[in-house]
């Protein structure tokens, strides 16, 4: 099989399309920046409390604001978090002034208002253990005290192993095999001992939500965190520049950072485009992709070195041609592979990653697109340009043949 | 054949790295060798991160003043008393200011503080007979860094007592004189919090003046010069609450004195701490106690009077705390046991992973990897026809060995680690990809298939070294910025481009050796 044979495109004709192209997507990410959506940080950028809430029943975002509202918090922000079906919500608040000595109490109002919202099935829960939400510190202290198999008293000297082999059985049955969430403690029969079992029916009962994480981050360690992502991204801009200068020319390392940046520019911009948050790890995918980016960049830049090597004469507008029309195949197949690998990711990777893998999936088609219609145009630019001005025509054709 | 062998070696060595020996052949048993080896990172395993900041100046303000007494009591004894010795200035815990030296004595007193202060502070003369001591900066300096330094051990004993495996406490680089806790498998932030922020500054003191009902009364009664004395309330669980208490300023003993601690229970079983006193603190304690008998003494816990009573005699180096709950007996003595935190701690960051959002997040990364990777598997095979076969074995000799490094270096696999995996896997391939293009044009141009295989390997070499360092290059400044899990990102690229390096380019070109040396000359290489 085989796709591209013989290609014979010519891509610098195009350049005045790439160009109106490129600036379309990169002038609406950046109005959207400026304008509309702006960029949405993540909390761990701009500091403050989110809490992730499994529910048992289709979680109502109106009720969850109205348990807010009556405790008294204000400002917060509820999200679905992953698929309907998965049942679960993010609760953020933003971060608070004074918050640095009292870092946590955004977090345990929310918990203790929703305690109170969804425990309030009158007195049954008073005073009883959230079996939802319990520990395993708790469940064992309260198996302990109420020793539903009476084990204190036949002085069995492994009671509290007994117990707490129990309740990691419980807590395992409940996070691994529940996801985290009992419908009934029915549930438990056949996981605990029957004793455990009807001792638990009586003193325990279930909230009906589960918090399965919570992040709360203070302003300091928010605002260290922008810092080293945005001084990790220029590092990692002007070491792709040094990397390339050194084995390049210094035109080649700025047209290929140039389409660098170009391509994180336009990935920021669908990010605040889609409203989507940019998080730690989405800085992550970012720098992965100056890197993946500035692969496929390589690959066309080795060529036309290596076209210039061979024949000098030549145009360099035709050698570019020609470097991009050999190597397109490659481009393509490479950059549908690692898309395909990233569109599995981005599909079956779950909540946690869909921020990482969405700029990924972005990242890779503009990357792609900007190593053969950005970085290579430039090049010739350059050197029209430095022709204008009665300057050397050819360009150099690097300083080192081979490794 | 050599290289078929070396090849081999590889593959076992990292088949080891990543099951080491397995104690059985069931499936259980491969997946519990395989979680001993690949330690999983907190967000797959659930657990508690935190990141704390000392408050240093907490720790320099102890220095001085306890400098502050000894100068005091130095100027005494030489005979040329001063009329105070301060601090004036609560945000600047480095200064002391000494007043009042008797005039005539100028050049005893500058010659007193330059020998006994010069090596730490700065020395210097105000108008009417005043002084100034500046903690030195690389002093102030060295007490901060071990206040960190000690605040971790003493995290670490504390945490160590509560039995989380493998926790990780660290200076943590993003900020100055901050820690990172991660306490994996661990659920119960309120009771680590209770551990960690206790700093236990356990005291004892002379009782100068109460109890008083009122702050007032207390106040009032102060006849002694006022940074001598220090106010103190009465504990929150015992008959003392809501007494005031004037306390000599200067403990008696303190923190670093109290060797061990245990709680037990008084002779009316109410829990207690009994503690006992390093010998050099047990000699001044029996010291102080002969020569005051019949005054009080006040047990101050993180500067409440917890308990108070009379000396009825000289006490040497051990003593108990009455007044405390069962929780609060056991806490304290497990604070005194692990030594107490040179400052206090803020928090700056605290995130917990639920094991249910560790658990799905696992599967879901898994998934994705095994849909990912059979894509590019089954598409190469389908382009490439025999020499897919090949690239797909060096693809999966790529994985052993990324994951065998994994499990030598003890690397945390964290999910976007797993994301890291798959990335690879998509980007290895680009090596092989690059490499059967160059082939196929090579055979194109007419060239003979041992011809077209050397040729491509050698033009493609070029570019692939430039793609790896271009890469390598971001992960390795990924990993210098990064956190937890985006160091385990990091990590698992920056393994699996080197992995990629050995399988794409060394086992892929073995591989085609060896299929050319068994073909007959002119004969077809299955190349799509």
């Amino acid at each position: 099989m085989e796709l591209f044979r013989g290609v014979n495109v010519d891509w610098l004709g195009k350049k005045w399309y790439f160009l109106a192209f490129s600036l379309i997507f990169s002038v609406s990410g950046v109005l959207s920046i400026l304008f509309w959506h702006h960029i949405k940080l993540g909390i761990d950028f701009r500091g403050g409390t989110l809490v992730y809430v499994q529910f048992e029943q289709p979680p109502n975002a109106d009720r969850i604001r109205q348990a807010m509202d009556r405790a008294g918090i204000n400002g917060s922000r509820i999200q679905p978090y992953g698929t309907a079906a998965q049942k679960q919500v993010a609760i953020s608040l933003a971060q608070k002034e004074t918050q640095e000595s009292a870092l946590d109490a955004g977090r345990e109002t929310i918990v203790q208002a929703l305690t109170a919202n969804y425990s309030s099935n009158g007195a049954a829960s008073q005073g009883k253990l959230d079996l939802d939400n319990a520990g395993q510190g708790a469940l064992v202290q309260y198996l302990q005290q109420s020793d539903p198999e009476h084990l204190a008293n036949t002085g069995a000297v492994d009671a509290t192993q007994r117990y707490a082999q129990q309740a990691t059985a419980i807590l395992q049955h409940r996070d691994r095999d529940l996801s985290g969430i009992f419908s009934s403690i029915d549930q438990l029969n056949g996981v605990a001992d029957p004793a455990v079992v009807s001792q638990l029916k009586q003193g325990a009962y279930l909230s009906g939500f589960h918090v399965f994480a919570a992040d709360v981050i203070g302003p300091q360690v928010g605002a260290a965190l922008r810092k080293q992502a945005l001084l990790a991204t220029l590092y990692s801009l002007a070491g792709m520049l040094v990397y390339l200068w050194f084995r390049f020319e210094l035109i080649y390392g700025v047209a290929a950072v140039v389409a660098v940046f170009h391509d994180t520019l336009i990935t920021v911009g669908a990010f605040s485009l889609a409203d989507k948050e940019v998080t730690l790890t989405v800085i992550a995918a970012i720098l992965t992709l100056i890197g993946y980016s500035m692969n496929d960049t390589i690959v066309v830049f080795d060529r036309i070195r290596e076209n210039l090597r061979l024949s000098r004469r030549e145009n360099l507008t035709t050698v570019v041609n020609r470097s991009i029309n050999q190597t397109l195949s490659r481009t393509v197949l490479t950059s549908g592979l690692t898309f395909m690998t990233v569109l599995s990711l981005y599909l079956f990777g779950g909540e946690v990653l869909r921020g990482f893998s969405f700029a990924l999936v972005v990242g890779i088609l503009i990357g792609t697109y900007s190593s053969i219609a950005v970085a290579a145009p430039m090049l010739v630019a350059y050197q029209e340009w430095r022709a204008k001005r009665g300057k050397r025509a050819v360009l150099p054709a690097g300083k080192r043949a081979r490794v | 054949m050599r290289k078929t062998l070396l090849i081999v070696a590889v593959l076992l060595v990292f088949v080891f790295g990543i099951f080491g020996i397995p104690k059985g052949f069931g499936p259980s048993a491969w997946k519990t060798a395989f979680t001993d080896r690949i330690h999983l990172g907190l967000d797959l395993k659930g657990g508690i991160h935190l990141v704390l900041q000392v408050m240093v100046q907490e720790a320099v303000s102890a220095e001085t003043d306890n400098a502050v007494a000894r100068v005091q009591a130095e100027l005494q004894q030489g005979g040329f008393p001063a009329r105070s010795v301060l601090k004036p200035d609560p945000k600047h815990p480095e200064l002391i200011q000494i007043q009042g030296t008797p005039p005539d004595r100028v050049s005893d007193v500058r010659s007193l503080l330059d020998s006994r202060y010069g090596t730490q502070y700065t020395v210097g003369s105000a108008p009417n007979n005043s002084w100034t001591l500046t903690m030195k900066q690389t002093e102030v300096q060295s007490i901060e860094q071990r206040a960190v330094t000690q605040s971790i051990d003493t995290i670490r004993s504390r945490i160590n007592a509560l039995g989380v495996r493998e926790p990780t406490i660290q200076e943590y680089n993003l900020g100055t004189n901050q820690i990172l806790v991660e306490l994996p498998g661990s659920d119960d932030l309120s009771r680590v919090r209770d551990i960690i922020q206790s700093t236990a500054r356990l005291e004892i003191h002379l009782v100068v003046g109460g109890p008083f009902p009122t702050e007032q009364a207390a106040v009032q009664s102060i006849t002694e010069p006022q940074q001598n004395v220090v106010m103190a309330y009465g504990g929150t669980e015992s008959e003392l609450l809501g007494q005031y208490y004037v306390l000599q300023r200067i403990p008696i003993v303190a923190g670093d004195d109290f060797r061990d601690a245990q709680p037990s229970v008084d002779e009316n079983g109410r829990p207690d701490a009994t503690f006992i006193l390093s010998r050099s603190a047990g000699d001044r304690f029996y010291q102080f106690t002969s020569t005051n008998i019949g005054k009080s003494l006040a047990v101050v816990l993180d500067n409440r009077v917890q308990e108070a009573a009379n000396i009825q005699q000289a006490i040497r180096d051990q003593g108990r705390i009455t007044g405390l709950g069962k929780d609060k007996a056991q806490n304290l003595s497990l604070m005194l046991r692990t030594g107490a935190l040179p400052a206090s701690i803020h928090y700056l960051q605290e995130s917990v992973v639920g094991p249910s959002l560790g658990a799905d997040s696992i599967r879901k990364g898994v998934l994705a990897s095994i849909v990912g990777m059979l894509a590019v598997m089954i598409f190469m095979l389908v382009y490439y026809h025999g020499a897919g076969i090949n690239a797909d074995l060096a693809l999966m000799l790529n994985l052993v060995i990324l994951l065998g490094f994994m499990g030598y270096a003890g690397a945390d696999l964290t999910l976007p680690g797993i994301a890291g995996v798959i990335l690879t896997i998509g980007m290895g391939v680009d090596s092989n990809v690059l490499i059967f293009e160059r082939i196929r044009e090579e055979l194109r141009a007419g060239k003979v298939p041992a011809a077209a295989v050397d040729q491509g390997f050698a033009h493609a070499w070029v570019t692939i070294v430039d793609t790896h360092v271009t890469t390598i290059v971001s992960a390795v400044i990924l990993f210098l910025f990064g956190t937890g899990p985006v160091k385990g990102f990091a990590i698992t690229l920056s393994f699996g481009l080197f992995a990629n390096l050995f399988t794409a380019v060394f086992v892929s070109r073995h591989i085609f050796d060896s299929i050319l040396k068994r073909k007959q000359r002119g004969e077809a290489l299955s190349i799509g």
